[in-house]
């Protein structure tokens, strides 16, 4: 028999039940993950991706189901599986420093002094070369050092996966770039496990080592598992004529607009 | 071949730089100058465009009323009578003559202590009750119905039973003030303490967040703003009740000062009085705003 995968998702469901209808959202999600695997879960709006997050953050409860991490079950959240939010999610009333700060305050005190806890902080801005703003506010900065911020926040508590909720959803196209660049980089520095979101397809194909497609909602579920075999480091320019990479996005584009094509899309 | 060169080079470097820190000099000392003659002229312009129209409006209100007053038999006293009569109010706030004729100065002290008693004990009491009504939704469910019908209640509609229950003027002001501001204060902060986001909450679940901490680092900095609105409008009718209050309850707040003044016939002192809670008021309401703009300081920002 195979040995237990880090993360092992198995047999989820979700059914949210508001007054007297109920909604089934995710049925007979199975799926393990590796430890320093990069995984991107994708699919059209309204799928459930981001309620598989949520699952696996602990944020949601499941219907039926479970998530084992490293063999133990997952059933609140934790900054073992710190999540990188959509919206960035600073609290506007600190500054950059301050943010990360309490992370790094609330998940290693007495694990580590104070001068150690501020180098940790530095060395976490650093990593996001977010280090020259520590001061300013989230007002301040531009929504794409926000989501810098919010991902030293996250690798400070250091987690055992990072969970990322289409963190460059709101991004411009360079921007969004820059940061998934960032991505790789701590990926590559770091080995983390890491889950992200995304609709992008580009995004998916460069940063992933597979794929997970997911079919349409209701009762949403995985529909295919994709490998993306490109070696690493990967660098953007070079994959646009990489026959491996114009085959997994040909891949996943037609999983998503031929098969699964989203019926109520406007 | 290399020689030349470099005593080319030498001779060139000392020579060629030289010119640009001068320049930056020159620019540097005539910089400041020009800003500080610059932040002046803007400083100037902005307090002028601040202070002159309502100055303007000031004279107009008052040439209006010295002109519809100053006919004889006119019903009020004209600006210029009002001064006649009751300079010595404005000119000296803090004589003591005896102890029922104390400066207005004096009264306005009072007054303000009372409402600095039941003031602060609204923020106290709506804060807590407001962050219980606006976490619990029981709570909310049991008492938001009885808090709308009883903030409608007018504030001296309470005075007598206040007074029944205290058995005395002084506790019994200060309740009214409690019961007046407390209603403000106490539905915004709910309101504030509902509308923290959910991604704030879900930071919160993922960093493990005690209650206390939750309270401390997340509830109470998010819900700063909507809590501060409570308590400016709070302090607003606080000042508002103070004044009605005193004219029933008597003692030596300027409400009482008023009342009294009527009752002897002195109008000019009742407009002066007008004027200083009127000051006293919008000091207040400033304080207030002052104090929420230093510390929901990024919060609103965003």
């Amino acid at each position: 028999m195979k040995q237990v995968p880090y993360l092992l998702i198995e047999g989820v469901e979700k059914t949210f039940t508001r007054g007297g209808t109920s909604n089934n959202v995710l049925s007979n999600i199975n799926v393990g993950i590796d430890k320093g695997e990069f995984v991107a879960i994708i699919g059209h709006s309204g799928c459930g991706k981001s309620t598989l997050l949520n699952i696996i953050a602990g944020l949601t409860p499941v219907t039926s189901g479970g998530v084992l991490l490293e063999n133990k079950e997952v059933n609140a959240p934790g900054p073992e599986r710190a999540v990188v939010f959509q919206n960035h999610s600073l609290l506007p009333w600190l500054t950059v420093y301050d943010n990360v700060r309490m992370a790094v305050d609330k998940v290693f005190r007495g694990a580590k002094s104070r001068a150690e806890r501020h180098e940790w902080t530095m060395h976490k801005l650093d990593l996001v070369h977010m280090a020259h703003a520590k001061d300013r506010r989230p007002g301040e900065i531009s929504g794409g050092m926000k989501q810098r911020v919010g991902i030293a926040r996250a690798l400070a508590m250091e987690p055992k996966i990072l969970l990322l909720d289409e963190p460059f959803g709101a991004l411009d196209a360079l921007t969004r770039a820059h940061l998934q660049d960032s991505v790789m980089q701590i990926h590559a520095t770091l080995k983390n496990t890491m889950i992200m979101i995304t609709h992008d397809v580009d995004e998916a194909v460069l940063l992933s080592d597979r794929i997970i497609m997911m079919t349409n909602g209701p009762s949403a579920t995985i529909g295919e598992i994709l490998d993306v075999t490109l070696p690493r480091p990967r660098k953007r320019l070079e994959l646009v004529a990489n026959p491996t990479y114009i085959k997994a996005r040909e891949a996943v584009l037609k999983f998503l607009y031929e098969r699964h094509a989203f019926v109520e899309a406007a | 071949m290399s020689r030349p060169a470099l005593r080319a080079v030498d001779t060139a470097e000392p020579v060629a730089p030289a010119p640009a820190p001068k320049a930056e000099v020159i620019a540097l000392t005539l910089k400041p100058k020009s800003a500080g003659l610059d932040w002046l002229k803007t400083r100037a312009v902005a307090v002028a465009t601040a202070v002159i129209p309502p100055l303007l409006t000031l004279a107009v209100i008052l040439l209006v009323w010295e002109i519809l007053c100053a006919k004889p038999g006119a019903t009020l006293p004209s600006p210029s009578q009002v001064w006649r009569d009751a300079s010595d109010l404005i000119l000296d706030p803090f004589f003591v003559n005896g102890s029922q004729d104390i400066g207005l100065g004096w009264r306005v002290l009072t007054s303000l202590q009372r409402v600095a008693i039941g003031y602060g004990l609204a923020a106290l009491v709506g804060i807590a009750v407001g962050t219980i009504v606006g976490q619990s939704t029981w709570a909310m469910r049991g008492l938001d119905p009885i808090f709308q019908v009883l903030r409608t209640v007018p504030p001296l509609a309470w005075l007598p039973i206040s007074l029944a229950a205290f058995r005395d003027a002084n506790p019994s002001a200060i309740f009214v003030i409690f019961i007046t501001a407390i209603w403000p204060i106490l539905i915004n902060t709910s309101v504030g303490i509902r509308n923290i986001p959910q991604d704030y909450r879900n930071v919160a679940a993922v960093l493990r967040l005690n209650q206390i901490e939750f309270f401390w680092k997340i509830m109470l900095p998010s819900a700063a703003p909507y809590i501060f609105t409570g308590l400016r409008i709070g302090v607003g009718l606080a000042w508002l009740a103070i004044v009605a209050a005193e004219m029933l309850t008597g003692g030596v707040g300027i409400g009482f000062f008023i009342w009294d003044a009527w009752n002897s016939s002195k109008l000019s002192d009742i407009i002066i009085a007008l004027v200083y809670i009127g000051s006293v008021g919008f000091i207040l309401d400033r304080l207030i705003a002052g104090l929420a703009t230093i510390v929901t300081r990024g919060t609103a920002a965003n």
